[in-house]
């Protein structure tokens, strides 16, 4: 059940296992980029242009959509700036660290029947664990550059990504307990076969019955993204950018990349484990063609979750840390203890 | 009425007395001294060099924070880098060549700057401009006051992290600047005001266009007090966030809104002594009794709408006649001293000029109000979070050409 089976059933031919780890590499490594790219454009460019009264970038390209191409060329033409007191092993590796944990995010989400990379059985637990490494990144980042707003933005962010890694835990946990499950695959089958009250017209999927489950996991995600109102890890009016002040060039590109590429995952794992997934809940599932229309579907469904964490992103202002602290420890997480009692609850019942 | 009658009302919300709040201070400082005691631990504090180049700062303040942790021991704010040496120069400037020069010391506002200079020179000069010159300066006077404070209310927002409203600011900005640029050819620096009078009349049509202007103005104060004021994560970052005691305030020298937000009712266009025409407008002064940086908002904010009522009333009122009074081609201006302050969009603005009886001014003396609202920072940073930092900079409201000069 891999992207290569997919390749073998549509082209009947068989794929040696070199080939399709090669096809595999290549799926992850192609999607991060655009996924960013169309994060970027669509929404930090457009999205955010048009609500600010503006046209945004129009010039390169049509409607200006080869702008972060652009942008992208220019940031590789960059000098490789290291500054004079930074540990430079620690500082190069740290874009990357931030960026592998991106990458490994990918593996595990499912986009069709067969249209996945990896099928663990404990799937969004991995998805969970990995996203936390980007942690580490940040911190050598902000530790490595020896400047004073970048060590302040690393502390920030470790203590605000610690915070909020237990409301996103927990409110997966609701999800969970529902559909009886880590594997992705089997949450998103689950969603589209079950029923609500006896119906089963749409499936269930479980922002129906976890809507206090979602609104937690987009609320700690867009802390975990470090957006507004939850940047202060960047604040670019406190801090100057915190971590990434002294970082230019493609290394800078890779801390672009990172960001727009986790919104894009975060986007969807939640329409993973809220909104259905890749699956219709009409139709067989198991029909190949869903592998083409799935990856189609789950990029609507992403699309629209993205759209609602940058509309927050470019409406609200910034919280301070203690403040952020209050809202995680008192409001998100006794909030997400009750709904997985009230989940357990249901579940023992029903 | 003066400002020192005024001063006497003070109500101060935390029961008036200083001593109370050494008390805390001194409190705040044994419970930290025992808490490090306790831990054992005692970390070096870090110095924090914020600016001069650095957002917040709208230009090139510098400011030197001893942190302890993401909290501040002691803050200094070190000004000086855009100095532009104004004083000197207008002693070699004649007195109509000086405002194209002040027009650059609070860029925002640009025709107040002009407006207390011109007033100071005319009182040398012993001239009195014509009623309609002295409503036509009154009404430009109000316009860049909006201009100015539009793009406060905005920029705030923008410190606190919200990106949107700033562009709106600009946005509704415009209206007003394409209605001063129509008067004076100017959007930025009109060099407008003269001795005796104002350069030119209204164009045609102006009237009705600044009205429509006004109205734009006023909607946009009121989607800004929804926005804004209304926004539960703005209110939670400033209120109670840099309290600024009257007592305390008026002791660093504090003027315009800055004071106002602390409860003290003293405002220059009512109790000054200069002769625009403002004892006919039928007016309010806000105050706000908290003096947090929320208070210093909302009350920039009610300022912003007062000003579209009085324009809207100097447009009515508009008297007919000519603009400028008789002065003599080359002007030369009488020996002696004079001061004149006008409430300007930042504060106090005051010019003290001494004349010699030459074609240029022997010594001027600006009083500009960012000087005097910025010196406060150091008694108000004293133990904030490094992001408060950012939320009392803003909301203290400072122009850099208007610290340095």
């Amino acid at each position: 059940m891999t992207a290569a089976t997919v390749v073998s059933g549509l082209l009947a031919v068989e794929v040696p296992y070199w080939a399709a780890s090669i096809i595999k590499v290549g799926v992850v490594a192609l999607v991060i980029p655009t996924a960013a790219l169309v994060l970027g454009y669509v929404f930090l460019m457009k999205m955010m242009s048009f609500m600010q009264s503006r046209l945004g970038p129009m010039e390169a390209g049509p409607y200006g959509t080869l702008q972060l191409l652009a942008d992208g060329l220019k940031f590789l033409q960059k000098e490789d700036i290291f500054p004079a007191k930074a540990d430079r092993t620690v500082f190069a590796l740290a874009p990357l660290v931030v960026l592998i944990s991106t990458f490994l995010i990918y593996v595990v989400i499912p986009t069709g029947p067969d249209a996945v990379v990896a099928q663990l059985d404990v799937g969004i637990f991995y998805a969970l664990a990995v996203s936390s490494l980007s942690v580490v990144g940040i911190l050598m980042a902000g530790w490595a550059s020896a400047n004073k707003y970048a060590l302040m933005g690393g502390l920030r962010a470790a203590g605000q990504l610690i915070a909020y890694e237990l409301p996103l835990v927990l409110a997966v946990m609701g999800v969970v307990i529902q559909a009886g499950t880590l594997d992705l695959q089997k949450i998103v089958t689950t969603q589209a076969t079950g029923e609500i009250f006896g119906w089963d017209g749409i499936g269930n999927p479980f922002i129906l019955t976890q809507f206090a489950g979602f609104f937690i996991f987009l609320v700690a995600v867009q802390a975990e993204l470090t957006q507004p109102p939850f940047d202060m890890p960047v604040a670019e009016s406190e801090i100057v950018g915190g971590y990434q002040v002294e970082y230019t060039g493609f290394r800078f590109l890779f801390f672009f990349m990172g960001e727009f590429g986790t919104a894009f995952a975060f986007a969807a794992l939640a329409s993973v484990l809220f909104l259905g997934g890749w699956a219709l809940p009409w139709g067989d599932l198991g029909h190949w063609g869903f592998n083409i229309a799935g990856p189609a579907i789950m990029l609507v469904k992403v699309l629209a979750v993205s759209a609602l964490i940058f509309w927050f992103r470019f409406t609200y202002p910034r919280l301070r840390e203690d403040q952020l602290q209050r809202l995680a420890w008192k409001f998100l997480i006794p909030l997400s203890l009750v709904n997985i009692v009230v989940t357990g609850i249901f579940k023992v019942v029903l | 009425m003066t400002a020192v009658g005024n001063a006497g009302n003070i109500t101060d919300r935390n029961g008036g007395s200083l001593a109370d709040q050494r008390q805390q201070l001194a409190y705040v400082a044994t419970q930290a001294a025992d808490a490090r005691l306790n831990v054992e631990i005692e970390t070096e504090g870090m110095t924090l060099n914020i600016g001069p180049q650095h957002p917040a700062t709208h230009g090139t303040l510098r400011l030197v924070a001893r942190l302890d942790g993401e909290q501040v021991v002691e803050a200094e704010p070190i000004m000086g880098y855009m100095h532009r040496g104004y004083e000197k120069l207008a002693e070699v400037r004649t007195y109509p060549q000086v405002t194209t020069l002040i027009n650059r010391i609070d860029w925002l506002g640009s025709f107040a700057n002009e407006v207390p200079f011109i007033l100071a020179a005319e009182k040398l000069m012993e001239v009195e401009a014509p009623p309609r010159a002295q409503w036509i300066r009154t009404v430009l006077f109000e316009l860049s006051r909006i201009a100015n404070i539009t793009l406060f209310l905005g920029d705030m927002a923008v410190q606190l992290g919200a990106l949107t409203p700033v562009f709106m600011a600009f946005r509704d900005r415009e209206f007003v600047l394409n209605q001063i640029e129509a008067v004076t050819g100017g959007r930025f620096h009109p060099n407008f005001d003269r001795i005796g009078g104002v350069k030119d009349d209204l164009p045609k049509g102006w009237i009705d266009d600044t009205k429509q202007a006004m109205q734009k103005i006023r909607d946009f104060c009121d989607e800004f007090e929804d926005l804004v004021l209304g926004n539960e994560i703005f209110q939670s970052r400033s209120r109670g966030i840099g309290i600024v005691p009257p007592a305390i305030g008026l002791s660093y020298g504090l003027s315009g809104a800055n004071i106002r937000a602390s409860g003290v009712d003293w405002d220059l266009r009512r109790d000054g002594r200069e002769a625009l025409v403002y004892d006919q407008l039928d007016w309010k002064v806000w105050t706000h009794p908290d003096g947090d940086s929320f208070a210093r908002y909302w009350v920039r904010l009610q300022e912003t709408r007062e000003a579209t009522h009085m324009v809207d009333q100097l447009l009515d009122g508009l008297p007919s006649g000519p603009i400028m009074a008789k002065v003599p081609r080359i002007i030369k201006v009488p020996a002696g001293e004079a001061y004149a302050a006008t409430e300007n969009p930042l504060g106090e603005m005051g010019y003290y000029i001494v004349s010699k009886g030459d074609l240029v001014p022997f010594r001027v003396k600006i009083r500009s109000a960012s000087f005097s609202n910025i010196s406060i920072t150091p008694w108000l940073l004293r133990g904030v979070y490094v992001p408060d930092i950012i939320t009392i900079l803003a909301s203290l409201y400072f122009i850099l050409g208007d610290i340095d000069r």
